[in-house]
């Protein structure tokens, strides 16, 4: 195919497709091979970061041999999954089996084709935007293939013929489909501040309200996050693996490489979960008190300065998986159930309704959408946060055994408690 | 719910998951960067004790031989029967082993072979880096317990109980 060609079949899909083709097919070939470079350094490199803050956390200091400080561990620990030996369970579905480890994985990278990693760059030969597909429809995209993630584990828990496998996909698949839900409902108080669902103009939203979307939405940062976690599959909420009731759930049967692409699957997974977060909630790469690069494509310094502080950003969120993980239990499943269906999604459709309100009263008032209007979000989110909280730490979140007993029954038998300890006392005495 | 199960109403303050699981960050944040308390073990090594028994050593005299005098009191007394001792007699009728092997895997490391040795002869030692490649590995004979450097181990002095 011509590039005049291909480019005129772009142009047809994409309104915004530049004029020119080899500086565009330049720049993204350069930005693929970058990002993916990236990507898959970090998603190594988390590895190795899950096991050194969990020793920190525990004060060991984890792993500490493979070159200085133990950084070429997660190099290590690739040769060691190359060289290991592919089984193959007798009586699995083989081509499932093979193409499952892939299914895991390529969602969550594909979800960084419409995440914008840097400031669009003015350059000698046009604008260029620092994401691999800016697509229109980014936020739509990223909910469409972010739920393509669940297919992967439980095509592996159905494929590998064991019974702790088909328990890890089904958990996965039950957890997976119910969290999906109020992650897309949790995102659109995030779609009606901004009015649009291109990714790029959530963070310009974000800038031009000088409040990020954490404090003017925080109720729904706290449901995206939950729900990220569920989706990540990751502690509190990594059912579909648990060690202690499923050996490892989906990937039992899996080994050498292709269990080595669960788990970057795994890592994969909270990367693109962290830069959404921090997309989302947190600014993008928006350069904070910087108005020059929220107008227009910048100048290559302030190019690079950007992807460093989203790049800081993704880290942190990084981070905060590890930290969560490496802290909270795992939940039982009814309680995940009831988190993600009596807690979450009503919480989720409520503050729409909410939110939406509240944007139609400011809009009535006439208020232009700067610092004020963020600040009177701002305050509805805090009050509506206190209230959430206040009314779910009544032993809601998260049910104690007796939280499923009958109030008549629960009654009795503290009464029944309550008789018997004061027997006890006067026996004492 | 089983019976006798006492269902004790308990303030907020202890069933809150919110503040439990703050609390909880806060804790695995501050150990974060606390002092690590990994031994490195090839490179660092915990002492041992002065009466650590490992494997053993037998000790010679100036010239070299063993102390051993091959009384025999050592197999006799040995609960898991794993020393091997064939006396000889020179022409002056000086005793002294002919063979002498003890079995590590067998040994049960009591210690009793040195507490009974007339000549402080056998000792256990104060080592605990034992590997090989086969079971005879561990068959030690008299070359080798005679060739063996690291320290003895210290016997039990009922006047210091404590090894002070």
């Amino acid at each position: 195919m011509s590039p005049s060609l291909s480019l005129a079949l772009l142009q047809v899909v994409d309104r915004q497709a530049p004029a020119e083709f080899w500086p565009w097919f330049v720049a993204t070939l350069v930005k693929l091979v970058a990002l993916f470079t990236i990507y898959m350094i970090v998603v190594a490199y988390t590895t190795l970061a899950e096991r050194k803050v969990s020793a920190w956390m525990q004060d060991r200091y984890g792993p500490n041999r493979v070159g200085p400080r133990g950084l070429f561990q997660p190099l290590a620990d690739g040769l060691k999954n190359i060289m290991k030996e592919e089984t193959l369970p007798p009586y699995a579905n083989k081509v499932l089996f093979m193409l499952a480890p892939a299914m895991a994985f390529i969602p969550a990278m594909i979800l960084w084709a419409v995440i914008p990693f840097a400031a669009p760059w003015a350059s000698p030969w046009g604008r260029i935007e620092m994401q691999l597909a800016p697509l229109p429809i980014g936020l739509l995209f990223v909910i469409a293939f972010s739920s393509l993630g669940v297919y992967g584990i439980v095509l592996a828990g159905w494929s590998s013929n064991n019974k702790y496998a088909l328990l890890g996909g089904l958990r996965s698949s039950a957890q997976m489909v119910s969290y999906e839900i109020s992650m897309g409902m949790s995102l659109i108080p995030v779609l009606l501040v901004a009015g649009n669902v291109t990714l790029n103009e959530i963070v310009n939203q974000q800038a031009s309200l000088h409040l990020w979307n954490v404090l003017t939405l925080g109720v729904g940062f706290f449901l995206y996050t939950v729900s990220a976690f569920a989706e990540t599959n990751r502690l509190p909420f990594d059912l579909p693996e648990a060690e202690s009731e499923l050996i490892t759930g989906y990937h039992t049967e899996y080994s050498a490489m292709k269990f080595s692409l669960f788990f970057i699957a795994e890592y994969a997974n909270m990367l693109t979960q962290s830069a959404m977060i921090a997309t989302l909630f947190f600014g993008g790469w928006d350069i904070p008190f910087m108005r020059a690069d929220n107008v227009g494509a910048v100048s290559f310094p302030l190019v690079l300065l950007s992807f460093a502080i989203m790049f800081a950003k993704t880290l942190f969120f990084l981070f905060f998986f590890i930290w969560i993980r490496w802290t909270l239990p795992r939940f039982r499943y009814d309680q995940l159930m009831s988190i993600g269906w009596k807690v979450l999604l009503p919480i989720a459709l409520a503050y729409i309704v909410i939110v939406a309100g509240t944007l139609l009263a400011l809009d009535a008032a006439g208020l232009k959408r700067d610092f004020v209007y963020g600040a009177i979000l701002f305050a509805v989110n805090a009050v509506l946060a206190v209230v959430m909280f206040r009314i779910l730490d009544r032993g809601r979140i998260v049910s104690p055994a007796y939280g499923r007993l009958d109030p008549q029954e629960l009654a009795r038998l503290r009464s029944v408690s309550r008789a018997r300890t004061h027997l006890t006392v006067s026996a004492g005495d | 719910m089983a019976i006798g199960v006492k269902v004790i109403e308990r303030p907020i303050a202890e069933t809150s998951y919110v503040r439990a699981a703050l609390q909880g960050m806060g804790r695995t944040l501050k150990h974060l960067f606390e002092q690590k308390v990994t031994t490195q073990y090839p490179e660092q090594k915990e002492s041992l004790s002065r009466r650590w028994r490992g494997t053993h050593r037998m000790l010679t005299t100036e010239d070299g031989k063993a102390k051993c005098v091959a009384c025999g009191l050592c197999p006799t007394i040995c609960p898991a029967n794993c020393i091997k001792l064939v006396p000889g007699e020179d022409e002056r009728g000086n005793r002294y082993p002919l063979a002498f092997e003890i079995d590590e895997f067998r040994c049960i490391f009591c210690g009793y072979c040195q507490e009974v040795c007339p000549e402080e002869a056998i000792h256990l030692g104060r080592h605990y880096e034992n590997s090989e490649y086969s079971r005879e590995g561990f068959v030690y004979d008299l070359e080798r317990l005679t060739a063996q450097t690291h320290p003895v181990c210290e016997m039990w002095d009922p006047a210091d109980p404590k090894g002070e």
